[in-house]
């Protein structure tokens, strides 16, 4: 690609893995959360991949797959911290501690601090989905081009 | 009135399943079946004269709020239809690899 | 450790599926030892719900989220939350799921060679382990369509991750397909219940259906996309080329993966729906696909050229057997007659013969195809002179298939002539006659193979221990369940079909009353 796409390409990277942190951070709040905000940054894989090839980023086929399996286990993990009372409990929400803020009832200006394990696990799929859509878009174009292929 | 669209785009996608053969046109079909059955989904929860249902920052004045569930079935329902339409790429990428056309009705070394 | 067992024979799979390519990454011993864990820990937690719900015969009620179903968030939301609710059917289900599943990781541990992509195939079978015990453990409808499409992409994703050859990637991409649209038809069936009563919890809906229009066409949409995933005619298509394609270790979890759909019809039918079902119309409806799926099978095995594809339209065959009693059953739910229960026992009960019967039959075809390098009909012969074990054990299952006493099909399938035949004599004629080719087809299939004179080039390595003992389990089961039925069918299958028959009330109860 010319020299002006990938000034801008270099430029657009940085805003927008802000937008999708943003996004993953925010989703107890606003609307996102961990899925919206994962395929914003892919979103950025596919721009790299667009711009500066495919072949920049072969290196980076293991790293997404060890990111996609630590993501999904640290999902499980996290349900499992309210197994004192039962699975997938909100232990963490209302008890004062780190997102233990309580919230009051009706319309507010959001506390980012509130909600308990709901921004860990959007982090969690967060990081699953930038590591699985992120794959997916780099094998497809690999794959595209005669390069060795795997499926999942 | 948002329903008979939705089964507008339902017919217009089993339309595509049955009569085309591209196996590219296959997986827009069912994408299109897809996109159909969520917007059902998501029209289920309307409410007249009513916000969004987002408490930070909501409009002063708002007395009622659409039904947010319906939004959380509709986004589990996107995620699982991308997985599925990612996989099926994936299989037609290979497909043409190894056979070199995409015409459904060329591929045929299975038989019967 | 106990009071969880039911979300734990869910999640323990699953945190397997994710963590394994991890180990593998690390060592392959590491991986092995992994699986192994993972197999014998869900071995233990289903079979702790099985023993609680089979023996103590009430049903489990687990709550995700809070401490009781009725706990809601915010005042004006959901009365109930996502519960997992466990039954006498839905523990008969998990036993077989366990059965099949145990027996095909031993199997595929020691059957798959490295460079046939084993920890991908690891890791996806544990995936759809874990989808099946989740489909069948779940009281929740939209829970329910969840589950119903992770096993749709973990079946695929297991019938076709051999992309170096041509076939089974296009068997997966046309098993997608169908899959797929029948989840696409479960999904709108779920969103227009949800539209008319605002709950997605089966038992709360099953309390408030009222058999409307709009009821109906949820029920034919459900329907639908339950009978294209289990494969009944005319949606079959994706069923031979699916068995056929997947590797051999896999194929008895494609078939529990099919059976689990057949849950989800007697779901839908006796418990969602049981309660407005006023005309025998469904039932009719149900044993009518079920014959015609047991006759076309039937026919079209006559023909096949390739070992792999013949047992996959036997599968088909067996499938409909389970839809005929089914069918039987509820057309007779409304009039109470006897014939009904019988029926539904019979079908119930052919659900883990099948299962073992199949799969000991898949297990061989991979067995057979190693050894002699194809499946083609045509080229297999005297294979008997080498695989003298292999050989009995097809035998065995041949006769199983086709429902010769004293082995298991035969216990179930003549429950289900006998009620079938008060029901409509044709029904019984047809599927006897069916039986009768099916013998014949079997029996063509295991001469062809096994009898013969020996070939010249054949590559046989001594067959491992896991291996035999995968298939000595299921052929155990096969002898065992038909030299004694009926302590088989007291203890797993007659609570089942009371919890079917007459147990709607205690699974409402369970969830509403508490």
């Amino acid at each position: 690609m010319s020299v002006v796409v990938r000034t801008i390409a270099r430029i657009v990277l940085p805003v927008g893995l802000a937008f999708g942190a943003y996004v993953i951070m925010h989703g107890h709040l606003t609307p996102g959360g961990g899925f919206q905000g994962g395929a914003v940054v892919a979103s950025l894989v596919a721009l790299i991949v667009v711009t500066f090839g495919a072949e920049r980023l072969v290196r980076a086929k293991t790293w997404f797959s060890v990111v996609e399996d630590l993501g999904a286990l640290a999902f499980v993990a996290l349900a499992f911290l309210g197994i004192g009372v039962t699975f997938f409990r909100n232990v963490l929400a209302n008890s004062g501690g780190l997102f233990g803020a309580s919230v009051p009832l009706g319309p507010n200006p959001g506390i980012l601090n509130s909600a308990g394990t709901l921004p860990l696990m959007n982090w969690a799929v967060g990081f699953k989905v930038i590591a699985g859509l992120g794959a997916v878009v780099l094998l497809l174009a690999l794959f595209g081009k005669g390069g060795e292929g795997e499926d999942g | 009135m948002p329903f008979v669209v939705c089964m507008l785009l339902i017919a217009i996608g089993l339309f595509t399943l049955l009569v085309r053969r591209n196996l590219i046109k296959l997986v827009i079909g069912i994408t299109i079946i897809e996109n159909g059955v969520n917007l059902f989904l998501v029209s289920l929860g309307y409410v007249r004269n009513a916000v969004a249902p987002i408490y930070t920052y909501a409009p002063p004045g708002a007395s009622r709020m659409v039904f947010p569930t319906p939004q959380a079935l509709t986004l589990t329902a996107i995620v699982i239809g991308l997985a599925t339409t990612a996989l099926m790429l994936a299989f037609v990428v290979v497909i043409y690899r190894h056979q070199g056309t995409l015409d459904g009705g060329k591929i045929r070394e299975l038989k019967g | 450790m106990v009071t969880h067992a039911p979300v734990l024979a869910i999640v323990i799979p699953l945190l397997g599926a994710f963590a394994l390519p991890l180990w593998g990454k690390l060592r392959r011993e590491l991986r092995d030892l992994w699986a192994i864990v993972v197999g014998v820990f869900t071995l233990v937690v289903a079979l702790v719900v099985a023993v609680k719900v089979l023996g103590g015969g009430e049903v489990w009620v687990y709550t995700l989220g809070a401490a009781s179903p009725a706990a809601a968030v915010v005042q004006g939301g959901f009365p109930i939350r996502i519960v997992l609710e466990v039954d006498a059917l839905s523990a008969f289900m998990g036993v077989i799921a366990l059965l099949a599943g145990i027996v095909g990781l031993v199997y595929t541990l020691q059957f798959l060679r490295e460079e046939e992509g084993k920890t991908l195939a690891m890791s996806l079978y544990l995936l759809l382990w874990a989808g099946i015990l989740g489909l069948v453990y779940t009281g929740d409808l939209f829970n329910f369509f969840v589950f119903f499409e992770i096993t749709s992409i973990a079946a695929c994703g297991l019938i076709g991750y051999r992309t170096w050859e041509s076939r089974p990637p296009e068997a997966a991409f046309k098993t997608m397909v169908m899959y797929t649209l029948g989840g696409l038809l479960v999904l709108l069936a779920v969103g227009i219940l949800y539209g008319e009563y605002d709950a997605l919890n089966i038992a709360y809906i099953s309390s408030k259906v009222t058999g409307g229009l709009l009821d109906r066409i949820a029920l034919g949409l459900l329907l639908g996309g339950l009978l294209m995933k289990a494969g009944a005619v005319p949606a079959h298509m994706w069923a031979p080329d699916a068995y056929g394609e997947a590797p051999p270790s896999a194929t008895i979890l494609l078939v529990v993966n099919t059976q689990a759909a057949i849950y989800g019809l007697s779901r839908v039918v006796f418990t969602l729906f049981g309660g407005v079902l006023a005309t025998p119309g469904v039932g009719w409806l149900i044993a009518a696909f079920g014959v015609l799926t047991i006759v076309v099978a039937a026919l079209m095995a006559l023909v096949q050229k390739d070992l792999g594809r013949l047992i996959a339209f036997g599968a088909v065959s067996q499938l409909g057997y389970m839809l005929l009693g089914l069918g039987v059953g509820a057309a007779s739910l409304m009039t109470g007659a006897g014939f009904g229960q019988v029926a539904l026992r019979g079908g119930i009960f052919h659900m883990i013969n099948d299962a073992a019967t199949v799969g000991l039959l898949f297990l061989l075809v991979g067995v057979v195809q190693r050894a002699a390098g194809t499946k083609e009909l045509s080229r297999l012969g005297g294979l008997g002179h080498v695989l003298k074990a292999e050989g009995g054990l097809f035998l065995l299952g041949s006769l199983a298939l086709a429902g010769i006493p004293p082995l298991n099909g035969f216990a179930s399938k003549i429950l289900i002539y006998e009620s079938s035949f008060h029901l409509s004599p044709i029904l019984a004629v047809l599927a006897i006659l069916s039986s009768i080719l099916l013998l014949a087809v079997v029996l063509r299939a295991f001469h062809s193979v096994f009898l013969g004179p020996k070939p010249s080039v054949l590559h046989v390595e001594r067959t491992q221990w896991g291996t035999i003992l995968a298939m000595g389990t299921l052929a155990l089961v096969i002898v065992v369940f038909g030299l004694f039925p009926g302590f088989f069918v007291k203890h797993l299958v007659d609570p089942a079909v009371q919890a079917l028959w007459a147990g709607r009330a205690d699974y409402l109860a369970a969830v509403l009353g508490g």
